[in-house]
């Protein structure tokens, strides 16, 4: 099948090159795992470390918005216009990461120019870069999540009341942990999702790598000529382990969701 | 559908006794307090950079003047519209492979070789673990080998770029299948004749259109907004070309007019493409 062929040289072959390359003796043939000793160097930890804080921080904030939005739109009419407009929005939003959104940010918060206010704040890590990310974080997660929260049966809300449970009981009790599952899957959605933006964060600031992508793209572009394709590759292989046990952690608990809410 | 239950509900309580009621009533009242601050700071947040973007884009040389000097610059840009064009080429090109390669073997698989299933799903979500910035530094070895040879332009992104699209393109191809009966619908195809060829072309494809559709959406969609691999690879596509106008130009008028200009663009075009998918949905 031609389609088997396609992915195979264009998917597959990609990642085996950045495997083989990141687990290859760079000065020889055979292989060795030298190449990893990269991974536990102090400049390269603090990407690493840079990349977990931004995506933490963007993710965590994100998911607890995008919840409190999503609950917003699920608990209005589901014909109405309101819920229509934030869906179609949330779907555009989530995709507009990128270059015109960090533009965007620039026009409004800028420190010489913003329109909003002069933010001395927006070129600081992570605060500046965070507003930005949560701009399209909190989108995602009203698309991931608006089906949990709609899953929910009103049923359960009325045996509570029945059985004498105020509001909070109902979140504490009830609520709550059914949707538990939900949102830390979504949240560890959001988490990768953070994890493996560049395109924002490099037209917010290109002076100055912050986080692993930037470091592989200065690795394999290396302006000065001293590109080191080793480096990309072990750099990339750091973050295609991070991502699959994130989004294998988000397929187990979305397993778990499915269980009540369907 | 839950979804639809709250109306009922709220229905079915009206005659309920009055201190019941006023419960309800008061809680209904709160949610809807709640849920309009939500909505209004929300949509503040939302609209409040991209309206800030197009102000900035419509200054004059003074502070606080209009003008539209910044956007008749775009034109003034050649580098610009060329890579317009190429981004908009790009995006017919990988749909085309979508529409080509995915759907035929998509339709196929569920038709007669289901028991492959899981594997293609498996390959076609992969991408959603390999971010774009890892499949490039996979990628570069084999364009520079390649170009090495014979030189490409920046067409030859596509390539990458279907593979990019593939998670989002699989999942509502995937919802188009599941909506519609494949099984009696290729059944009553072949006891009337028909070949496979007929059947996924003639038969399965027009009845999931809105699916594929939407496949074609979300993978202009994301074509529209690439950066990494085109950045990575040294081709100018939309997004590259506006991140090299914002490393060189002084002028932040003209910075700000193209991506208004470019995300205007996008909003349109998946607005004309969406309509166009609802009026054959009514059909």
């Amino acid at each position: 099948m031609p389609f088997f062929a396609y992915v195979g040289l264009f998917l597959l072959l990609p990642t085996g090159i950045v495997l083989w390359g990141a687990i290859r003796d760079p000065a020889g043939h055979g292989f060795k795992l030298s190449s990893l000793k990269l991974l536990g160097g102090s400049t390269v930890r603090g990407f690493f470390i840079s990349s977990v804080e931004l995506a933490a921080i963007t993710s965590i904030v994100g998911a607890l918005l995008g919840a409190v939005l999503a609950y917003a739109v699920a608990s209005g009419n589901p014909q109405g216009t309101i819920r229509r407009v934030y869906l179609s929005g949330s779907g555009v939003l989530a995709q507009f990461g990128g270059v015109t959104l960090a533009f965007a940010f620039l026009a409004a918060i800028g420190p010489t120019s913003g329109y909003l206010m002069h933010a001395g704040w927006f070129y600081d890590f992570p605060q500046g870069i965070g507003l930005i990310y949560i701009y399209f974080q909190i989108p995602l997660m009203v698309l991931v999540f608006l089906p949990a929260i709609d899953g929910m049966k009103i049923q359960w809300r009325e045996a509570t009341e029945n059985l004498g449970g105020s509001t909070l009981q109902f979140w504490r009790y009830v609520g709550g942990p059914l949707l538990a599952p939900a949102f830390l899957g979504c949240t560890l959605l959001l988490f990768a999702n953070a994890l493996s933006a560049y395109a924002t964060i490099q037209a917010w600031d290109n002076q100055i790598a912050y986080v692993v992508p930037q470091q592989i793209s200065t690795a394999i572009t290396s302006e000065v000529g001293l590109a080191s394709p080793n480096e990309a590759q072990v750099l990339a292989l750091g973050m295609v382990v991070m991502v699959a046990i994130i989004m294998t952690g988000y397929a187990l608990l979305q397993r778990r969701t499915a269980r009540w809410l369907r | 559908m839950a979804a639809v239950a709250p109306q009922a509900f709220e229905a079915l309580t009206q005659p309920a006794t009055v201190p019941r009621r006023s419960m309800r009533a008061g809680r209904r009242r709160r949610l809807n307090i709640f849920r309009y601050l939500v909505f209004t700071l929300f949509g503040l947040f939302f609209l409040l950079p991209l309206a800030a973007m197009v102000r900035f884009s419509l200054e004059g040389t003074k502070a606080g003047s209009w003008s539209v000097a910044a956007w008749t610059q775009i034109v003034s840009y050649p580098n610009l519209l060329g890579a317009i064009e190429i981004t908009l080429e790009l995006a017919v090109l990988t749909c085309a492979v979508i529409g080509v390669l995915v759907v035929p073997t998509l339709i196929w698989i569920r038709l007669r070789v289901r028991w492959i299933s899981r594997a293609v799903e498996f390959l076609c979500l992969l991408p959603l673990t390999i971010p774009a910035i890892v499949l490039v530094v996979g990628l570069a070895p084999i364009y520079n080998r390649i170009r090495a040879h014979i030189s490409l332009s920046a067409l030859q992104l596509f390539w990458a770029y279907a593979i990019l699209a593939l998670p989002y393109a699989y999942r509502a191809l995937i919802a188009g299948l599941d909506a519609i009966d494949t099984k009696t619908l290729s059944e009553a195809a072949r006891s009337l004749g028909a070949g496979w060829f007929t059947v996924i072309w003639r038969v399965v494809v027009p009845n999931m259109w809105p699916a594929i559709l939407n496949a074609m959406i979300l993978t202009s969609a994301l074509v529209l907004g690439e950066f990494t691999v085109a950045l990575l690879l040294l081709y100018t596509n939309l997004q590259t070309s506006l991140y090299y106008i914002s490393r060189e130009t002084a002028n932040a008028g003209v910075l700000f007019s193209t991506s208004a200009a470019a995300l205007l663009f996008a909003f349109v075009l998946l607005m004309i493409l969406s309509l166009a998918g609802r009026r054959r949905g009514h059909r």
